[in-house]
């Protein structure tokens, strides 16, 4: 089984670059794309027999099965050699290809694909580790199995994002709400941008309408952010979705802002010269929050902490997108 | 015009996000303040900066930027670009300064972002 480990190498790797139908490949079994029961002949069966056989069936070939042991393979050019030499009395036993390429129902598809390439067969004849005939797998098997497979699985993926996006309609209470929790450590600058991130996927997958998500995303990093640059110990930042509204809350542990209006100013900042030379602490952050949100709350004491809490509507959204 | 048309033609260095140069380029902002961009960068647009830092990479995947352009030949660290790469951000190089490269995208008929 020389050739069936090199066959197995590439999945072993997990190659990122491989595609869905190359992954597929390796992951089904022969067995499951086969022809079960396929039209098979005697040795004893008469070459015009055959032709009969192979004609009405509009087959090209069949394997030559004695006792439920497959001993040969005899197809449509052996059948015409035969004719041309006026032998249509003859038994396919004789004529029949003996060494026959098997391919084991437990083998992945690959190995099929493989000797496909390698020998230019249309068909090969199926066998369990017992030697017993099982099926027949053709170069169309393969084909109308990874469809249906990737079907199976496209239909997996819709199926988990309609759960997502209607997990609002699916349960009932008087009030359905999903929280989100985002730990946010200070002066993480490499990291920061983790948090609102993950809460932009969330929200997409949650299914809501794209300009909400931009303005939650853009209000959230400013939080995000704010958190990294201005506090002692960092922060939550925690995210509230409810089916008509989305609260975004960022909470620290101080140092508090001493003058909140100031803060609202635009260009106004603390922070200082290093982090400023990154391009934050421009001053524009608590700005580019109240421009994005619909409700916006802030809540300061120097030496306890800062809860600043933002509030985004979703039913004009979606009549917006309905209209 | 796509990104991949407009790094060809101001010669710019591809960094990051090889496979998403089919991205169209729907306008341009500049800007190295981080809230600047945050706040009126759109979907789509190139961003000419010269931070070079991996929240570049957050800035650009929270606003679905088209591509960043980090100007006067700064290069960003190693961690920097695998984010990009994984985040599907694509970072170009650019010799020229940010004045050139938004000069040189003007001309082009890559408008201002709105």
């Amino acid at each position: 089984m020389a050739e069936g480990a090199k066959g197995d190498q590439p999945a072993a790797a997990g190659k990122p670059s491989i595609s869905k139908s190359q992954e597929l490949v390796y992951e089904l079994k022969i067995g499951d794309i086969m022809t079960r029961d396929p039209i098979v002949v005697g040795p004893d069966c008469r070459m015009s027999e055959l032709k009969e056989i192979l004609r009405v069936k509009r087959i090209s070939g069949v394997p030559v099965v004695e006792a439920g042991r497959l001993v040969g393979i005899i197809s449509i050019e052996d059948l015409i050699l035969a004719l041309e030499r006026g032998l249509t009395g003859a038994r396919v036993g004789e004529h029949m290809t003996r060494q026959v390429q098997v391919v084991y129902a437990d083998e992945s598809v690959i190995q099929a694909v493989t000797k496909f390439a390698r020998f230019g067969y249309g068909r090969l004849p199926v066998v369990d580790r017992a030697g017993h005939m099982v099926g027949i797998v053709t170069q169309g098997d393969v084909v109308r199995g990874l469809l249906r497979q990737l079907d199976v699985q496209w239909q997996e993926e819709e199926i988990h994002r309609y759960r997502a996006s209607h997990i609002f309609e699916d349960i009932e209470s008087d009030q359905t709400g999903l929280v989100l929790r985002y730990r946010v450590a200070a002066r993480d600058f490499v990291r920061g941008g983790e948090a609102s991130s993950k809460l932009k996927r969330a929200l997409e997958r949650l299914g809501a309408p794209p300009p909400v998500v931009r303005r939650v995303a853009v209000a959230a990093y400013e939080a995000e952010t704010n958190l990294i640059i201005h506090t002692d110990s960092g922060g939550e930042l925690i995210a509230e979705v409810q089916p008509d509204r989305i609260r975004v809350v960022a909470l620290d542990t101080g140092p508090g802002i001493a003058d909140i209006d100031r803060a609202m100013q635009p260009g106004f900042s603390t922070a200082p010269d290093w982090i400023r030379e990154l391009g934050f602490g421009a001053g524009m952050g608590l700005n580019n929050i109240r421009a994005c949100a619909d409700e916006m709350s802030i809540e300061s004491q120097l030496g306890t902490g800062t809860r600043l809490e933002v509030i985004f509507h979703l039913a004009m959204e979606r009549k917006k997108e309905a209209a | 015009m796509n990104v991949g048309e407009l790094a060809s033609a101001l010669g710019l260095q591809v960094l990051a996000g090889q496979a998403l140069l089919q991205r169209q380029v729907s306008g341009g902002y500049a800007s190295d303040l981080l809230s600047c961009v945050m706040a009126k960068a759109r979907a789509g647009n190139i961003w000419v900066t010269l931070q070079a830092h991996a929240n570049v990479v957050a800035v650009a995947s929270l606003l679905d930027l088209a591509a960043v352009i980090i100007a006067e030949g700064i290069q960003p660290d190693t961690a920097t670009c695998e984010k990009a790469e994984a985040e599907g951000v694509v970072l170009l190089s650019a010799s020229q300064t940010t004045y050139a490269v938004v000069g040189a995208a003007t001309q082009l008929g890559i408008a201002p972002g709105s």
